[in-house]
Formats: C-alpha cells, structure tokens, sequence
C-alpha cells in the first residue's frame, strides 16, 4: 500500500515536472523568437531539422540496429517534392533556363503543410520499395546498398532535367521554414517517436537489434517491421528534407551526397546509437559547435606560428571528436538511456518524493 | 492417439554433410518426448527444421495437421510452436518483463496507428499482455528482477526467462533446447517438477533436448536417439537404457 501511494506521488511529480518543462521550453522558443537575431536563429532552427534528421536514423540504426546509409537519398527526395508542390509558377519558369520544367509540374501550388506531407510520404513509399528489396540483406550488405541507393537518387536528381532542374537546382524557394515551422516539427516528430518506441512496435524493433533470430522465433515478422521501421525513418527524413529545402531557400543534387549521411551519422553515434535523448541533445550540439568553431577555418594566430586560414579545419575537430568517442566510450552520450525524471531524482537534482511543482527545472 | 507433430522422412543436408536423415517423429498431444545424442547428432538441426530456421532438404513437418515444411519461423510461432535457445538468445538490451512482453506482440493484435496514438483500445491490450508477463514471471519466480536487464541475470535465471518468453507466445508445443545446461544438480531437479507443472498448466506438449539423462528419463515418456543425424533408437526410457545401439553410440564398443 505504501509503496503504491510513493509511485502515485512519483507519477503526479513527473506530470507537474513535464508540464512544468513543457511550459517553460514553450516560454523560452516564444523568447528566442524575439531575442535572437537573424543569423543566430537560423542556427537555431538548424538545430531542429538536424534533430528530426538524428532521430529519424537512429529509429533505423539504433532501434532496430540496421545500418542504413541512405539517409541523404530520403532527404532529396522530400527536399525536391516539397520544393517543386510549394514553388509558384513564376518562381519555377524563372528557374528552369535551360530546358522547361514538365507541364503538369508547372501550375501545381500548393501551401507549405501539404507540399512538406507529401515529401515525407513520397520519401516513405521510395523507403519502403527499397526496403522490401534490400531489407533481406545484413550489416555490411545493407549498407552498401542504401549508399549506393542514394547515390542513385541524387544521380536520377541531376539528370531528370525537366523535372529538377539538374544540376542547376531550385533556386529561391520561399522561406517558410520558420522558427515555429522548425522546433514545431521537431516536437511533433520526437514526441511521435517516443509513442511509438514505448510502444509494442517499439519493443518489436528492439527486439530484432538484439537478437533477430530469437525475434523470429517470438513470432515478430522481422522482415515486415524492419520494413516498417526502414520506411518511418524515410518519411521523417523527407520531411527534414523539405524543412531544409525552404530553410536554406536553394537546393541541388550536390547537397546531397552521401557525406550528408555521415554527418548525421555523427550526431547518432556521439549521442548515442539507441537513445532519443542523446540524439536531441547531440544534434543541438553539433549543430551549434558546427558554427561556433567556424573560427578554425579563418587565420589563426597559435602564438608560435600563423595560419592564414584552413577551409574545413572544424571538421578536424568532429574527426578527433568521433574517434575519442569511439575509442574510450562507443556507447555514446547517452548509450541506450532515456531522460526521465526519476534518473534526475537518483542523482539527487530532485527530492525523492514528489512535493516540488516544475518550477525551477529547465 | 492423436499426434500433434509428426515429421515424415525429413532429410537436411548442408553441402554434402547430412546432418539429419530420415527424422521420423511422431508426438502426441500432451507428451514430453526427449531428443538425445552425442556432440553434433543433428539435434538442434532437427529443432531448427521444425521451427522453420532451417527449411528440410525433403520431407514433410505436419503440425496439429498443417503442413509446416518450409514455413518462417514467426509464422510457426503464430501456429503455436515455441522454443528455447541452447546457446541464450535474450533480448539483451531490454529488460526482464520486456523480454516477456515482446513474444506476446504477435498475439497482441495492435495496429501501428492504435499503439502509437495510445487509444482506449490499445491500453487495454497493454495493460492485459502486462498483466499476463507478470503472471509469467510469477510463474518463472523472476517477477522481482522485471525490471532489471535480461543480461543481468543469472544463467539459470536467464534460462527460466527463455521459457517464460516462449510461454508468451501461448504455444500449444514447446521445444527446450538443453533447459538444464549449466545448472547444478538441485536445479535440475527442480526444472524437472517446473516442466511437468507447465505442462499441465499451459496444456502443453513439450520436445527437449537434454544430456542431463536424469532429468530426461525422468521426465520424458517417450525418447529418441539421434546419431550423426540418424535416429538409432526411440522408445520408452527404460527400452533406450537397454538398447545396445544406444550404448554403443554413447560408451563407443569394444
């Protein structure tokens, strides 16, 4: 009786706790938007995109632990498709000079939710045709064959003329991609995948990435829900695709070479191969020294010597950064750990018994 | 009687090796049959070809009189065949009653849209699958490490997780591959007494493989011998003790 009572105490902390939080993150997107300046919030919403992007390839990598490297294929696709609905007619007759766009594509306008949904579907069905062909592939197989599959993409985008522009990519799309747009999308996205990890399809997808055999003989059809994880994770990159296409307002095929991935990849692998936290809090991170240690590309003054400037020296940093990670703690920030507020409780940043409210927590 | 496995003339080969020949089992509703052998007789290649991990080279499985030859694994398992692992395949990184709640998944009937939107109907279907791994685990007496990691365990601990997870799956047949490897003499004894009370309590039909002979002929009503994939012998415990070929197959002869 006693101890049902402390968890009916923990459960109504926690709610005040969430809500609290809930409130104050709410209260604090609502100051950036006036705070920051223009510069400091792209950064910003960069941070969000790269979120959905860290959590979508980590539901496939580290949830149901398939090494999948096609993430910047997903990506295009969605950047393209939500590009091309949302783009005005004039926008995209002044776009394509050297050959014209395709009739059909022409007058199609749409507003900016729809054109984004139908990229991130569009990313989901491509997902889930490539799923049910290379899903029966392990490991080192898998991986090689969604890099070469997003490769492909981004060759089809450079060569599907009247359709992408090519090479020449999709100039001046407009920037709907806003604060509210960003982090709203991102809420949506994280809260959607924590439902659904804590979820008996969840567990499925947890159960294939420790042991697919023993999986199998539970009675979960592997091939099925890797299928259905391959293509959750398509979608949600189509639709980070299509935030950063109206993000940074131009895109083409080059965008979205198979680097793109590993750079994603990073955000996964510091965080944590399996914990959403560690994806969230990672991708803010990485986004953020990513502009912050921009410094190291400019001249350098060491004291003993001077460099008159190395273009891409951060990047050295994330290098050195992954390979100490890799090294000396390949679990990752956060390993397969979640955030909860009982683990804040346990190291004592909270009172055991719930009579604090959510102020005071950020 | 009624038998509710039968394998006709399975055969299995692996390049030129056969590692089984000409499995003839026949299992009735409500035995415990054990499968023995030396080292590498075709054993779990046998589970395995039941199961649907392996598809048999010829020959027929036939479950509750359904032809299951060359069925997946999930599929046999939707049908109400479960197993262990000789060698433990936990879900390592989930916890004691996840470990439990995953193999009812399958029965749990959940669409993707009702779990993740977390709708009435959902919740009642968690809140029964939970209900039901703690029974389990009840069961299994690992109900006060439900939260602790599969992996945390102890090996005999960890062996009893594997039958409480096959329970899960609410099999009408359940084959135990060497549930008494590892344990200590007392354990065996009490694993004995475990497989007959499951037996009755699930309704089960039970199919192991075991070294431990004393848990075997105590417990099994009827045996076969595998030897280098052949089946060299099947009886009653008290006919295989005496049967020459047996001895031979394990003694070696002068």
């Amino acid at each position: 009786m006693n101890t049902l009572l402390t968890q009916n105490d923990t459960q109504r902390r926690d709610r005040m706790l969430t809500l609290g939080a809930a409130v104050i993150g709410l209260g604090l997107l609502f100051a950036f938007d006036s705070m920051f300046d223009r510069f400091t919030m792209q950064i910003f919403k960069l941070c969000a995109i790269n979120v959905i992007l860290a959590l979508s390839l980590n539901l496939i990598n580290g949830f149901t632990g398939l090494f999948s490297l096609g993430h910047a294929g997903f990506m295009a696709v969605g950047a393209y498709t939500c590009a091309i609905l949302s783009m005005s007619p004039e926008q995209k007759e002044a776009n394509f000079v050297l050959q014209p766009i395709m009739p059909v594509l022409l007058n199609v306008q749409m507003p900016f939710l729809p054109s984004l949904l139908i990229g991130g579907l569009l990313a989901g069905f491509i997902g889930w045709v490539l799923g049910v062909v290379t899903l029966r592939l392990r490991d080192d197989y898998l991986a090689i064959a969604t890099l070469g599959f997003s490769e492909i993409i981004r060759v089809v985008l450079t060569n599907a003329q009247t359709i992408t522009n090519g090479s020449l990519g999709l100039k001046g799309l407009p920037r709907f991609t806003t604060m509210w747009w960003a982090w709203g999308s991102a809420i949506v996205i994280t809260l959607f995948l924590v439902l659904l990890i804590k979820s008996t399809y969840g567990r499925a997808f947890k159960s294939i990435r420790d042991n697919e055999i023993a999986a199998e003989a539970m009675g979960i059809d592997v091939l099925n829900m890797k299928v259905l994880s391959f293509t959750i994770s398509s979608a949600l990159a189509g639709i980070a695709g299509g935030l950063l296409a109206h993000y940074l307002t131009t895109i083409d095929p080059k965008q979205f070479i198979f680097l793109k991935t590993f750079d994603i990849l990073l955000i996964v692998v510091l965080g944590g191969i399996g914990s959403i936290t560690g994806s969230i809090v990672s991708a803010i991170v990485v986004t953020v020294l990513m502009e912050a240690l921009r410094f190291l590309d400019g001249p350098l003054n060491l004291g003993f010597m001077v460099t008159n400037g190395i273009p891409g020296l951060r990047m050295v940093f994330f290098s050195a950064l992954l390979m100490i990670v890799v090294i000396f703690r390949q679990q990752g920030l956060m390993g397969t750990a979640e955030f909860s507020w009982n683990s804040l409780a346990r190291i004592g940043l909270l009172p055991k018994r719930g009579q604090k409210s959510g102020k005071g927590v950020e | 009687m009624s038998s509710l496995l039968q394998t006709i003339d399975v055969n299995k080969k692996f390049g030129g090796l056969s590692a089984v020949t000409s499995l003839n089992m026949d299992v009735g509703a409500g035995d415990i049959i054990g499968l023995i052998g030396p080292n590498g007789a075709g054993k779990t290649t046998s589970f395995n070809l039941i199961t649907g991990v392996y598809t048999p080279t010829s020959g027929k499985v036939i479950f509750n009189g359904q032809d299951i030859t060359g069925m997946k694994p999930h599929a046999i398992t939707h049908l109400g065949v479960a197993r262990t692992f000789q060698n433990i395949r936990l879900f390592k990184e989930m916890s004691v009653l996840e470990n439990v709640l995953v193999a009812q998944h399958m029965r749990m009937g959940a669409n993707i849209f009702e779990a993740t939107l977390r709708l009435p109907s959902y919740l009642k279907k968690e809140k029964h699958v939970h209900e039901r791994a703690y029974a389990l685990l009840e069961e299994v007496d690992l109900v006060e490490h439900a939260h602790a990691k599969a992996t945390s365990l102890s090996y005999g601990k960890q062996r009893r997780l594997e039958i409480a997870r096959a329970l899960a799956t609410e099999p009408k047949l359940l084959f135990l591959d060497e549930p008494a490897a590892g344990m200590n003499p007392q354990e065996s004894v009490e694993l004995m007494d475990f497989i007959l009370k499951i037996r009755d309590q699930f309704n089960l039909t039970i199919v192991l493989i075991e070294h431990h002979m004393q848990l075997v002929m105590g417990v099994c009503k009827r045996m076969y011998v595998l030897d280098y994939g052949v089946t060299i012998a099947h009886g009653t415990p008290e006919e295989i003790q005496k049967d020459p070929k047996v001895i031979e197959a394990y003694l070696g002869v002068e």
